[in-house]
Formats: C-alpha cells, sequence, structure tokens
C-alpha cells in the first residue's frame, strides 16, 4: 500500500508560496475540502502531498474597497450569507451561497474554492461572471489580477500557474439603477447540484436596458456569458417580443450535454425559462 | 501527525496522517462511535459534528484542519448521565426509527439552538437540511427538535 499523503499546514501566506514554489510538482492546495475530501475518499484524487491553506488568515475576510468588494479566498459560504457587505452590495452572491449544499458545506466551502474547483456547475460562478469580477492571484513571484471570464482555460481547467494561489476575488458592486437576480435549478432545494444556474444584472432606465449580462453554469464546459443574447438585448427598449427573441436566442446560444443530472433539452428550454423570468421582473 | 485537540470538552491526543479523516479518527482512534458513517461524501450529514460550535461532515475534514479545535460528538450531548433536551425530545417524540441518521440530526439541531433558541418550523427544516433521514419523513424529526426548543415555539 502506498503511504498515506502527507500535508502542510502554513499559518501565513509567506510560507504558503515557498512551499508551492519548492515543490511545484503534483502538491495538491486544500481549502475547506468539501470538493477534495470526496474525491479523496472515493480514492479518486492521486496526490501525495498537500498543502493545507485554512489556516492562512491572510485569505480570510471581505473588505469595501469603494466600487467593489474584495473577498478573501477563504471566505466560506456562511461567511457570505452573514456578511451585510454582501447583503448590500453583491445580493445574487448570498442567494447564490445560500443554495450550495446545506450548513455542513456551507460552513466549510470556501468561495476561492469553488472558483479553482473550475466545475461547471460552481453555484457562486455565474454571478462572478455576471458581475465582471476580477481574481486576485498571488506566489512568490508577486501578484497578478485576471478577470474571472478569462480564468478558465476549458474544462475544470484554470489559468493558475502551479506555485499560485487564489487569493481574493474582487467583485464590483451593484449600483443604482441595477438589478440583479441569481437563479438555480436542481433535483431538491439542499443538497443538490444545479441542472441549470443562471444569474442576471441589468441596467435599465425607462424602459430601455442599457446594460445586461448574463452567467450561465451547468450548460457549457465552463461557466460562461451568454454574450449574443447581451448583444440583443442591450440598448433596445423592452418589449414582449424582444424578451421573446431573446429567449428564444439564449436557448440556442448555450451548449449543454445530457448527462446524469439533466438533459440537454431541459436545459436548453430552462435557460430560455430563466431569462424569460429575469426579463419579466424588470 | 500528533493531533491535539478538544473532543467533548477533554484533551485528546491522537497519531494520524495529517489527511486521515477526522470521522475515523474519532471512530477507530477514539473508538467515539456515535458519530456514524453515511455517504462519506458529504450528502447525507451522519458524520456530523461540531467543529469549534460550527455543524460540519466529519467524513470531509482532514485531521490535520482539527488540530487546536473543540470538537464535540453526540457521546458530549449529555451530561453526568442526563440526556440533552434534544436526546429527551427525540425519545419522547419518536424521532429516531433506525437510528444511524440521529447522531447527525441531534448535533444539527444542537447548532441550531444554540444559535437560535426559538427557532421556527421553517428555520429547523432549513438546519437539518443537510441531514438525510430515510425512516420517519422528517415529521417527528421537526417535532422532537421543536418540542426541545421549547412550548412557546409557534408559527410554520
Amino acid at each position: 500500500m502506498p503511504a498515506p499523503p502527507t500535508a502542510h499546514s502554513p499559518a501565513t501566506l509567506a510560507d504558503a508560496f515557498a512551499i508551492l514554489a519548492a515543490r511545484r510538482a503534483g502538491i495538491r492546495v486544500i481549502a475547506g475540502g468539501t470538493d477534495l475530501m470526496v474525491a479523496l475518499n472515493a480514492y479518486a484524487l492521486p496526490a501525495a502531498e498537500f498543502l493545507d491553506i485554512w489556516r492562512v488568515g491572510e485569505l480570510r475576510g471581505i473588505a469595501d474597497e469603494g466600487e467593489t468588494l474584495r473577498i478573501g479566498a477563504l471566505t466560506t459560504y456562511t461567511d457570505l450569507i452573514k456578511s451585510p457587505l454582501v447583503a448590500r452590495h453583491v445580493p445574487a452572491l448570498g442567494a447564490a451561497a445560500r443554495t450550495v449544499g446545506a450548513l455542513q458545506i456551507q460552513n466549510r466551502g470556501t468561495i476561492g474554492g469553488n472558483i479553482v474547483n473550475a466545475s461547471p456547475a460552481g453555484d457562486t460562478l455565474p454571478v462572478l461572471a455576471a458581475f465582471d469580477a476580477e481574481v486576485e492571484i498571488g506566489s512568490a513571484r508577486g501578484t497578478r489580477r485576471v478577470a474571472f471570464n478569462q480564468f478558465y482555460a476549458g474544462y475544470r481547467q484554470t489559468v493558475l500557474g502551479p506555485d499560485e494561489l487564489v487569493l481574493a476575488v474582487r467583485v464590483p458592486k451593484l449600483r443604482d439603477g441595477e438589478r440583479a437576480d441569481f437563479y438555480k435549478v436542481g433535483t431538491r432545494r439542499a443538497q443538490a447540484i444545479s441542472k441549470i444556474v443562471m444569474a442576471a444584472r441589468a441596467r435599465v432606465a425607462g424602459r430601455r436596458i442599457e446594460a445586461v449580462s448574463i452567467g450561465l453554469g451547468s450548460v457549457a464546459p465552463t461557466v460562461v456569458r451568454a454574450p449574443l443574447t447581451e448583444r440583443l438585448l442591450t440598448g433596445q427598449r423592452l418589449t414582449p417580443a424582444l424578451a421573446d427573441a431573446a429567449r428564444e436566442l439564449i436557448m440556442r446560444e448555450v451548449a449543454p450535454i445530457t448527462d446524469l443530472r439533466s438533459t440537454e433539452h431541459y436545459r436548453r428550454a430552462v435557460t430560455g425559462n430563466l431569462l424569460a423570468k429575469f426579463l419579466r421582473g424588470m | 501527525m500528533r493531533v491535539v485537540f478538544e473532543v467533548n470538552g477533554r484533551r485528546r491526543e491522537a497519531e494520524a496522517p495529517p489527511m486521515r479523516r477526522l470521522l475515523d479518527v474519532l471512530r477507530e482512534d477514539l473508538r467515539l462511535t456515535g458519530t456514524k458513517e453515511g455517504c462519506g461524501e458529504g450528502e447525507c450529514g451522519a458524520c456530523s459534528v461540531l467543529l469549534d460550535g460550527e455543524v460540519v461532515n466529519a467524513c470531509l475534514i482532514p485531521v490535520c484542519q482539527a488540530q487546536g479545535t473543540a470538537v464535540v460528538t453526540v457521546e458530549g450531548l449529555a451530561r453526568d448521565s442526563r440526556l440533552d433536551l434534544l436526546q429527551q425530545a427525540f425519545l419522547e417524540c419518536g424521532g429516531t426509527q433506525c437510528g444511524i441518521c440521529t447522531p447527525g440530526m441531534l448535533i444539527a439541531a444542537r447548532a441550531l439552538l444554540d444559535a437560535n433558541p426559538r427557532p421556527t418550523r421553517d428555520e429547523i427544516k432549513e438546519a437539518i437540511a443537510g441531514n438525510l433521514c430515510r425512516c420517519t419523513g422528517y415529521v417527528k424529526i421537526i417535532d422532537a427538535i421543536a418540542q426541545a426548543a421549547g412550548p412557546s415555539l409557534t408559527g410554520t
């Protein structure tokens, strides 16, 4: 039998960076463990060495930076749900956090883990996509920022280098005159991975849609935006005919698959229905 | 690694690989078999314990993350041979059938009542949403938690 995996549990970011820089190959970063431990328990995670970042206090906390909220990577779903800053400035993110698993998962799962795990079904990710969030990445070499919408290179692939950690995500605040909503459709309310997950954000003046962004999960290899549908709606007066056209277009624009959670047909139909619901609410 | 933490109010030590599950350290190393394993993937809540007062699934916690923490398992609920109010209420209301989910239900309910001593039925449902029971249909479990919370409970 192979030796059980080892783990480092540094308390500072500098120590975490040093460990990553010294051992690039094969080390896996673990935060709240709600995804990785499932794989480990199923013997589906062949890592021999782990970097446990749970104790790195520099990765916690939600800060008001004026136009944006800076949310530390180790912020748990429970932290998001309880945060007055999130409730006030990005309520859709709190709504997304409330749909993750149940309390046991919300108390451990983190927004950084949701981002890095790179599942197309990650519940907070459509919000980050719709809000044009920015991912702050760090290593012993320094820090850099990457647009969330450019963070994924493909199915379950990110642009993170082997020595890098996600430090935080910056989410622009909802502004006056803007509206955002979050929708998740799963088999049941708790403990369900989504069939479809959507976050939409729009600025409307009178009946005219000045700007709109739509983030979608579980309909493509990564969380995606719907640029064709966004373009159709932008600058237009919201009429029932326009809403119907947008609903038809987004059903064609997404690229879902049939898998054990749902079917391609259902996912296209529900994506259209969720957009119609969002537009009706405006 | 040498894990030093508090379990049910007592300082405990265990020698375990750092990625060993807290669940296995509790059950196999410390012989606290009240905490159950259901699914082993964070879906069922049978292995719920309190970690620094928060309800978590012990199957998803590598023991290195329990270093220095305070853990409460179902064995820690009764005091001096007196059942916790929740345990007594589960008995009286028939909140237990096969019993596998019961330790996790009790722990999730304890976390709820510690934070919110007078929950509504909806709040009770939300608090045990991560705990699956395949016997009862939940009604008697919710009744039991409501009873433990006290007679003045009203509303849905």
